[in-house]
């Protein structure tokens, strides 16, 4: 054996191909991350809701109204994202409705491992629903499966009636699309909700269209009642089943990164 | 850019495959469709970064695009399509089903494995 030239320990390494079958998602961690959050609200009986849009299509003035609207019918959390600050989680807290913030710096959408950190902070008991306000971006959000009941886009006149078919990634699997600032419409006359409609059948999306004015508070019922819906159906779901408070499963291999 | 997460994610997947082996990762298979969200060349363009001080560093990474194919639900026909016009191209119908388009899979790895280390005879 040779002591002084270390052949031994590199030289005779045999090494050999293996080739390893996978075909699992490129985000498969984040899938099993989600389904942990979905497990959690579901265990609560909480409809889950995750808010996508472009920065400044009105997420915010949406919640502010929907809290005003139903805050004596419903008990309402949310998760705010954004990249930096928490005005919309203050703006959120001023309505009295327990709100926890993610910051995530120069991360351009949520994961669900980060709302699944924003949930130990945010008790699930007694909540009939939880909002989480994605990051504002049309592009990336629309990859991650936070754990959401429903993704809801939300496209504002302000923004044209084509962005269905230029981000059509996040509007093919919306479940319901909000066109906000409705308010708006008299001097959008190059927006029209029939073409946004048509735009998002184009992407063989059957979901619900619905034109609306947080801030002028017009044709919010039609989304009230939309939502009315998914809470009933989710609370349906739940049945007798509810996990007690806490964590009482396994965390190390779902919540691995 | 949420290509870097994403790939960020694929080289963990990979790397839990590679070091219980003690393995070397030489290519790593990716197929992308074009409704994944995913750009392919921001993909790769962030694979160095996210590969690099890990097991697969160095490793080829070979990305395959898949077509976007959608069958009609109403004349049950199968055809192509553009992202952002998922129409029946037999009768234009746009009640249509994805059948391929969407995936981001990890198809498979291709090895270097260490199959046993032994010693040879000084000469």
């Amino acid at each position: 054996m040779c002591e002084t030239c270390g052949c031994t320990v590199t030289a005779s390494r045999v090494k050999e191909a293996a080739t390893v079958e996978v075909l699992s998602r490129l985000l498969d961690a984040n899938d099993r991350a989600a389904a942990h959050n979905r497990a959690h609200f579901d265990a609560y009986g909480v409809l889950a809701l995750n808010l996508m849009s472009s920065p400044g299509a009105g997420k915010t003035s949406l919640l502010e109204a929907t809290i005003e609207a139903v805050k004596d019918e419903f008990r309402i959390a949310v998760i705010e994202g954004d990249l930096e600050t928490d005005n919309d989680a203050r703006r959120i807290r001023a309505r009295g409705v327990p709100v926890v913030q993610i910051t995530t710096g120069s991360a351009c959408h949520l994961d669900a491992h980060m709302v699944h950190d924003a949930l130990h902070a945010m008790p699930l008991a007694g909540l009939d629903v939880l909002f989480i306000e994605n990051v504002g971006n049309l592009v990336c959000p629309a990859s991650f499966d936070l754990g959401q009941h429903r993704r809801i886009t939300l496209l504002s006149m302000t923004e044209g009636d084509d962005k269905p078919a230029k981000y059509p990634v996040i509007f093919r699997t919306a479940e319901l699309v909000l066109l906000t600032k409705m308010d708006l419409a008299p001097f959008m006359d190059d927006f029209d909700p029939e073409r946004a409609e048509q735009a998002v059948r184009a992407l063989a999306n059957a979901a619900p269209v619905i034109a609306v004015s947080a801030r002028k508070a017009m044709n919010l019922e039609k989304w009230l009642d939309w939502l009315r819906g998914e809470i009933a159906a989710v609370r349906a779901r739940r049945g007798d089943g509810r996990i007690p408070l806490g964590h009482h499963h396994d965390h190390s291999s779902t919540m691995a990164r | 850019m949420h290509e870097l997460a994403i790939c960020q994610a694929l080289i963990a997947e990979v790397e839990n495959i590679a070091r219980p082996r003690g393995a070397w990762v030489k290519e790593i298979y990716v197929a992308i469709g074009p409704l994944s969200g995913i750009e392919p060349q921001l993909l790769a363009a962030a694979y160095p970064l996210a590969c690099a001080g890990t097991s697969a560093d160095g490793a080829r990474l070979a990305i395959e695009r898949t077509e976007l194919r959608l069958r009609c639900r109403r004349c049950g026909a199968e055809s192509t399509a553009e992202p952002n016009r998922l129409l029946c191209g037999a009768c234009g119908d746009w009640q249509t089903d994805l059948l391929s388009g969407d995936e981001m899979m990890l198809l498979r790895v291709e090895l270097e494995v260490p199959e046993a280390t032994f010693e040879v005879p000084h000469v």
